[in-house]
C-alpha cells in the first residue's frame, strides 16, 4: 500500500544532473542569508542562548542541502498527446497536468549559475497563475527545441481561455 | 466560411444586403464620444473648483447682500482681489482661463475617438500624448454599460468593454443611453460571430427631448425591449439590509468595534478610541455603503448574448457576460446566513476579478444573496446545458453530505484533517462541470466548467502522506475562488487527476464560445 503519489505507466523525463549544482548554490545563499538575520538578536542582545536560534536555522539548511539531489531527481515532465504533465517536489509532491492549447507563453529565464553550466529554466504560463509549471535545469538546446514543440503542439490546438 | 477582412474595413459591405445594425457607430469608421464627456469626465474637478470657489467668496456674498462691515484678514486673496479696483481684472483673468480649458476641453474632445470593426474594437485618445487602446472582440469578457449619477441628467452612459487581462478594458466614455445600449447590441452581434445581423426594430422616438431624458432616468435597465427583463431573481430590500448585518465582514468589524470601546473605556484613554475605532467605524461604513448601493435593485437575466446583470440606486451598472466567459463559480454561505437559509454567488472571470476595492464586488459577486431556489436559478444561467438531474445533484452539492447525487467523499480517517467537513466533503460532476463540495461551518460548492480550467493538479504534503490522503486542484483564472479539494483518499485523487485532465482536453478542443453563436449561423 502505498502513501507517496505516483502516476504508474508514465516515462518521465528528467532534468540534466548539473542542476544539483545550481540548486545547491542558490540554497546555500539563502542559507547564508538566513543565518545572519537569525543572529541579529544574537548579536543585539549579547545572550548567549540566542545563538540557539542560528544553530537552528543552520541544521535546518544542511538538510535541505543534503536532500537536493533528491529533489532534483524529483523533477520531471512528459508530453503526452494532449497535454503536458510536470511532476516535482519530495516531501511537498506536486503533479499537474496542463492541455497544450491553454499555452500563453513560454519563457525561458537563465540564472548566472545556470548560464555558466549551460542551463535553462522553462517556465510555461497559462492564464491561470496557480497552474505554475516551471522546468528547470535544461541544457539550452533542448529547452529552446522544447519550447519550439510547444509553441507547435499549442498552436495546433489552439483554444480561447 | 469566407476569409476574415483585414481590419479597419467598413463592415457595410460584408454584411448580407439588408441587414441593418442598431446603430450608426459599429460601422468601422472612427466616430466621436457624446458632447458632454470632458464636463462629465472632468465633472468632479469642475464640482470642487466650484465648490472651493463659493466657500472662499461665501463671506463675501454675505456681507455684500447684508451690508456687513468689513472685518477680515489681509491675507484672504478673494479680499484683496474685490478691494482697489481690481476685481475687473481678476474676472478678465478667470475668463481667459475658461477660455483656455474650454478650448482644450474641446480639442481633446475631437481627438477623442474610437471605431469597432468586426475584429477589434478601437479607442485612440490623448492632446499631446497619443494613446491607442485595442481590445480583440473574440476575447470580450464582459460588456458593461454604467451610468454615474451626473451623466444620466445629460442622458449619457459610459461603455466598459472587459477585455481578458489585468486592466485590460476599453472604456468608451460618455456615449447617449441609447447609443451605449444600441452599441452593445452591435458589438455583442459582431462578437458572437453572426454572419448575419439581424434586422434592428430602430423606430424613431416620437417623445419630445424632456419627456424622453425623464423616461431615461427613470428606467432601470436600458431599453427594455431588447432582453426579456424578467430577473429570474427578487432581491427584497429587507432581505438585502438583513444579509448586509448578517454578513461575516460586518460581524468582524462591530466585534472589533466593541472591542476598541471596550479597552478604551477600561484603560481610560482616548488615543484606542482614535487609533482604532475610527478606522473601523470608517470601513465599516464603507463596506455596508458600498454593499448596498451595488446590491440595491439587482436583477439577473438570460439574453441570447449571455447573463445580463443589473443593479445600482444612484450610479446604474447593467452588464452582459456572453457564454463561456465565466470560469468558475462558487455558492456560498457566511455563518450567520445559515439560519435563514441565504446563499451568495461568486465568480472568476478573466478580467478585472483581481480588481481591489469598491469594483471587486461588483465584478465577481454575480448574486449578492438568494435562498436556495434563486441560487438554483442563477446556476441555471451560469453553468453551460444544466438539466433537471443536474440541478438535483447541485442542490446536493450546495445542502447536501454524504454520497447522495454522486458525490465521491473523504474517507473516515480524514477527520483528522476535516474534523467539521469530512462528511460534506466530497467531489461530482454534471456533463461538462466539476463540483467541488467543502466546508462544514463555512459551507461552499465550487463549480468549474471542465472548458475553462486552465490545468488539473494533485499534491501531497507530509501530514497528508501519513493519512494515505491527496488533494486536487482545478487551475482557473485569478479570483476570489480557489477551485481546490483536500482530504482526499489518495487512489481516488489520482483517479479524479487522471480522468479530469482527459475531460479538460477533450473539452477544450470541442469549446466554440469565443464565437458563440458561429455556430448555428454558418449551418
Amino acid at each position: 500500500m502505498t502513501r507517496r503519489l505516483d502516476l504508474p505507466a508514465v516515462e518521465w523525463r528528467r532534468v540534466s544532473p548539473k542542476y544539483v549544482l545550481v540548486d545547491v548554490v542558490s540554497t546555500l545563499v539563502l542559507t547564508i542569508g538566513l543565518v545572519i538575520a537569525s543572529s541579529i538578536p544574537a548579536l543585539v542582545s549579547r545572550v548567549t542562548l540566542w545563538w540557539i536560534l542560528p544553530a537552528v536555522v543552520l541544521v535546518i539548511m544542511i538538510l535541505v542541502i543534503a536532500f537536493v539531489p533528491r529533489r532534483v531527481r524529483s523533477i520531471g515532465y512528459q508530453l503526452r498527446d494532449d497535454d503536458l504533465l510536470f511532476r516535482r517536489g519530495l516531501l511537498f509532491q506536486r503533479f499537474v497536468a496542463v492541455p497544450y492549447g491553454r499555452m500563453q507563453l513560454i519563457d525561458i529565464t537563465r540564472g548566472p549559475v545556470s548560464r555558466v553550466l549551460g542551463l535553462s529554466d522553462l517556465h510555461f504560463v497559462t492564464a491561470a497563475a496557480s497552474s505554475s509549471v516551471q522546468i528547470p535545469g535544461l541544457l539550452v538546446a533542448d529547452a529552446e527545441e522544447l519550447r519550439d514543440r510547444l509553441v507547435a503542439l499549442a498552436e495546433t490546438r489552439r483554444a480561447g481561455l | 466560411m469566407r476569409d476574415d477582412p483585414p481590419e479597419g474595413d467598413p463592415i457595410e459591405d460584408l454584411l448580407p444586403p439588408g441587414a441593418v445594425l442598431a446603430t450608426r457607430l459599429a460601422d468601422g469608421e472612427w466616430h466621436r464620444l457624446h458632447p458632454a464627456t470632458p464636463l462629465l469626465r472632468g465633472g468632479i474637478v469642475v464640482i470642487a473648483l466650484a465648490g472651493y470657489f463659493i466657500s472662499q467668496a461665501r463671506q463675501q456674498l454675505i456681507d455684500l447682500f447684508f451690508g456687513a462691515p468689513h472685518a477680515h484678514d489681509d491675507g484672504d486673496p478673494f479680499l484683496f482681489l474685490t478691494r482697489d479696483g481690481r476685481l475687473p481684472l481678476a474676472l478678465l483673468g478667470i475668463a481667459a482661463i475658461l477660455i483656455v480649458i474650454v478650448v482644450i476641453f474641446y480639442l481633446s474632445w475631437r481627438v477623442h475617438t474610437f471605431r469597432i470593426t468586426d475584429e477589434v474594437v478601437e479607442v485612440r485618445s490623448g492632446l499631446i500624448r497619443r494613446s491607442l487602446r485595442k481590445g480583440r472582440l473574440d476575447r470580450i469578457q464582459g460588456i458593461n454599460i454604467v451610468r454615474p449619477f451626473f451623466a444620466r441628467l445629460f442622458g449619457a452612459a459610459r461603455l466598459e468593454i472587459d477585455v481578458a487581462g489585468h486592466d485590460a478594458n476599453v472604456r468608451l466614455d460618455y456615449l447617449s443611453s441609447s447609443n451605449a445600449d444600441g452599441l452593445r447590441r452591435d458589438i455583442l452581434r459582431l462578437a458572437s460571430g453572426t454572419k448575419h445581423a439581424e434586422q434592428a426594430s430602430t423606430a424613431p422616438d416620437s417623445r419630445g427631448f424632456v419627456e424622453q431624458r425623464v423616461a431615461e432616468f427613470i428606467a432601470p435597465e436600458l431599453d427594455p425591449s431588447f432582453a426579456p427583463p424578467e430577473s429570474v431573481v427578487r432581491v427584497h430590500v429587507g432581505r438585502l439590509v438583513g444579509s448586509i448585518f448578517l454578513h461575516d465582514t460586518t460581524f468582524t468589524l462591530l466585534l472589533l468595534i466593541a472591542l476598541a470601546a471596550a479597552a478604551s473605556a477600561a484603560l481610560g484613554t482616548l488615543e484606542i478610541v482614535i487609533y482604532f475605532l475610527v478606522p473601523f467605524a470608517l470601513a465599516l461604513g464603507s463596506f455596508l455603503f458600498r454593499r448596498f448601493t451595488k446590491s440595491i435593485r439587482y436583477s439577473i437575466a438570460s439574453t441570447p448574448d449571455g447573463v445580463r446583470v443589473g443593479f445600482g440606486l444612484l450610479t446604474l451598472s447593467n452588464e452582459t457576460l456572453p457564454p463561456g466567459r465565466i470560469h468558475s463559480v462558487q455558492v456560498r454561505q457566511p455563518i450567520l446566513w445559515r439560519a435563514p437559509g441565504w446563499w451568495e454567488i461568486k465568480v472568476n472571470r478573466a478580467s478585472k476579478s483581481n480588481a481591489k476595492g469598491a469594483d471587486a464586488q461588483r465584478n465577481t459577486t454575480i448574486l449578492p444573496v438568494g435562498n436556495l431556489d434563486d441560487v438554483l436559478r442563477v446556476l441555471a444561467l451560469l453553468l453551460p446545458n444544466t438539466s433537471p438531474e443536474s440541478t438535483e445533484t447541485l442542490r446536493r452539492g450546495i445542502v447536501g453530505t454524504g454520497p447522495e447525487g454522486g458525490f465521491t467523499n473523504s474517507p473516515r480517517r480524514a477527520v483528522v484533517v476535516r474534523p467539521f467537513a469530512f462528511r460534506r466533503n466530497g467531489f461530482a460532476e454534471i456533463p461538462g462541470v466539476v463540483l467541488l463540495r467543502a466546508g462544514g461551518i463555512w459551507r461552499h460548492l465550487t463549480m468549474v466548467p471542465e472548458a475553462r480550467a486552465q490545468s488539473i493538479g494533485v499534491s501531497q504534503g507530509p501530514i497528508y502522506r501519513a493519512l494515505r490522503l491527496a488533494r486536487v486542484h482545478v487551475h482557473t483564472v485569478n479570483g476570489p475562488i480557489r477551485a481546490e479539494l483536500g482530504g482526499l483518499d489518495r487512489d481516488v485523487a489520482l483517479r479524479f487527476f487522471g480522468t479530469v485532465s482527459l475531460e479538460v482536453v477533450s473539452a477544450v478542443s470541442t469549446d466554440a464560445t469565443h464565437r458563440w453563436r458561429a455556430g448555428g449561423s454558418a449551418a
